[in-house]
């Protein structure tokens, strides 16, 4: 016995196979979409892992702070780290001003006109020229041209140069991120627009800025060939515990270039030593990312305006 | 005063790619006009710049090899970057956006010289294993490895560019009660062709400005590769080789050189190129 209630539903909200097609499809491409995401995102996970892992027996404070013995087939990384320390700092104290102010005139003072143009171009150009092509004109400029010879210095002056579109741009970004409202409230009041930028506009961006320059601590620790001709040698021991140990005209141990050295150019290097290497790098360099990225959120949930 | 200061810095990128070309070019130009055959440089596949009896200075091989591993490296990243930039961009929620994101800024700030290690230790055995071949740094292993590496820059430039089309683009077409697939695939592809364009041209520059990451992993033959089992040599990877072994101011640290102003110039073009477009995008 049939009742009226259960008659035929109206269909308008029934599924028509166009519908289903189309669902179907859409289902497809999320998740192709998404596998082409994860395919990407898993090696990150998959290769720090097994670099941990293959690194594990060797990782020790020793590790860190012991000189290469025995033909770089033994003993820790304590002279190439601290080589990496100093370039990463010296490259830093350069291209931190120039790149901030080169940021505040692209920003503050350079009206929109052909000039400010080929700035813009010349910063995304010197971000793509190749790490090589740096230390070709490292060699040729610094080593060279101003007879600093292979040093520490002209190391950092290379590794400058190639970091500074990283800054340029990121602190570009900070500072566009105050609100011209500040500026015109602090010119109102009669100051210049050195003061402004001063007093109003560089306070408000310090933390974005100093994103930018975490971000190129990063990128000049692990820079191999701008250091390999300029300044970065492949043995060299210093007084271990010493954070002094080397002269602004030395030459140095690099982290990335002594990884390169040991995992290609020394036969019989016992397989946990590169492996450990690796691992101090890139956790140094994913350490000091992070750091950037969590100032960067803090920033963005503490902005008042 | 500072504000002399400042517009000196201001124009500092200007002097610093005038200066990072004059002075690479100074260096070769002595052999560049005395001495190099230009044409036996770009068209010979014979590079044996330490011959005793014949020196030979032809980088078609070379060429050849930054090619085959920057094309076999775009093959793979263009479609995953893209992939994985209409992913972030349009298929998920803030929460899961924010977290690739920040994974793609982490999978970009690994050094290259790291990649080359993975590619010397992890992708070198795998490839012999899974080919059966007996040397597994080669072709396909330096596109992998250099797509992995590329795939970020991609998919961050792909992404502004999405996030560039207009939103009444989205809502006019979502209106007519299209699903997210054929919004992606009919009206935000077509609309930021552009952007994606100068996302793969940024992408390709990358690949073939790339140094360590190739010197570790293609192998170390010099050879005009027939298949991506066959070991190169690339552009960048030649310099990094043989400059510290070539006696300064001789004619094969000049070559040395000479190749480091071709690789200048083609990474200028393509960014010059990809800046052309992204800011035709702009102006439209």
């Amino acid at each position: 016995m049939t009742s009226p209630h259960t008659a035929p539903q109206p269909s308008f909200f029934q599924k028509t196979a166009f519908t289903r097609r189309k669902e179907r499809s859409e289902l497809a491409a999320r998740i192709v979409f998404l596998l082409m995401t994860l395919l990407m995102v898993l090696p990150l996970v998959l290769i720090l892992g097994y670099l941990l892992c293959k690194a594990w027996p060797i990782l020790s404070i020793d590790f860190l702070f012991t000189n290469p013995r025995n033909g770089m087939r033994a003993g820790g990384i304590w002279s190439p780290l601290l080589g990496t320390i100093y370039l990463v700092v010296i490259s830093l104290l350069i291209a931190t001003p120039i790149g901030v102010l080169a940021a505040v005139f692209l920003n503050e003072y350079a009206r929109e006109n052909w000039f400010t143009r080929i700035v813009n171009l010349a910063v995304v150009n010197l971000a793509g020229v190749p790490s090589i092509v740096h230390a070709l004109f490292g060699l040729g400029a610094f080593v060279l041209f101003a007879r600093l010879g292979k040093s520490i210095l002209a190391a950092s002056l290379t590794l400058a140069i190639m970091t500074l579109p990283v800054i340029i741009a990121s602190t570009k970004e900070a500072l566009a991120a105050v609100p011209l409202a500040f500026r015109e409230a602090c010119w109102n009041v009669g100051a210049s627009r050195w003061q402004t930028v001063r007093h109003i506009v560089l306070p408000n961006s310090v933390s974005g800025i100093l994103t930018g320059v975490i971000l190129q601590v990063s990128r000049a620790a692990g820079e191999t060939a701008p250091v390999m001709f300029t300044g970065a040698v492949f043995y060299k021991a210093i007084s271990e515990g010493h954070l002094f140990a080397y002269g602004l005209f030395d030459q140095c141990m690099a982290l990335s270039m002594h990884l390169f050295t040991i995992s290609t150019q020394v036969p019989d290097v016992p397989p946990a030593l590169p492996y450990g290497t690796a691992v101090v790098l890139l956790g140094t360099v994913l350490a000091v990312n992070a750091c950037s990225i969590i100032v960067r959120l803090r920033l963005r949930s503490r902005r008042k305006w | 005063m500072i504000e002399l200061v400042i517009r000196l810095c201001g124009i500092s990128a200007i002097l610093f790619v005038f200066g990072i070309f004059f002075f690479v070019f100074r260096e070769g130009a002595g052999f560049l006009f005395g001495g190099l055959n230009l044409r036996e440089f770009l068209t010979s596949p014979e590079w044996y710049p330490t011959s005793e009896r014949h020196v030979r200075y032809g980088v078609l091989a070379l060429i050849a090899g930054t090619a085959s591993v920057t094309v076999l490296a775009m093959l793979l990243a263009v479609p995953f970057g893209i992939g994985a930039a209409i992913f972030v961009s349009e298929f998920c929620g803030n929460r899961l956006r924010e977290t690739l994101k920040i994974t793609i800024e982490l999978l970009a700030a690994i050094p290259s010289v790291v990649w080359g290690f993975i590619g010397l230790t992890v992708m070198n055995p795998i490839i012999m294993e899974v080919f059966h071949v007996p040397i597994g740094l080669n072709v396909l292993n330096g596109g992998i490895i250099l797509a992995l590496m590329s795939v970020p820059i991609i998919v961050s430039i792909g992404e502004d560019a999405l996030k560039a089309v207009p939103d009444s683009y989205r809502e006019a077409a979502l209106a007519l009660g299209v699903t997210r697939w054929q919004l992606v695939y009919r009206v935000l592809l077509p609309a930021a062709k552009n952007g994606l364009l100068a996302a793969v041209l940024l992408g390709v520059g990358r690949a073939v400005g790339e140094t360590m990451a190739v010197l570790m992993a293609t192998g170390h033959s010099v050879n005009i590769p027939t298949s991506v089992m066959d070991s190169v040599r690339t552009l960048t990877a030649t310099i990094a080789a043989e400059l510290g072994e070539a006696p300064a101011h001789s004619p094969h640290y000049q070559v040395l050189f000479i190749i480091g102003v071709l690789l200048f110039t083609i990474t200028f073009v393509i960014n010059l190129t990809a800046d052309l477009i992204v800011r035709g995008v702009r102006g439209r």
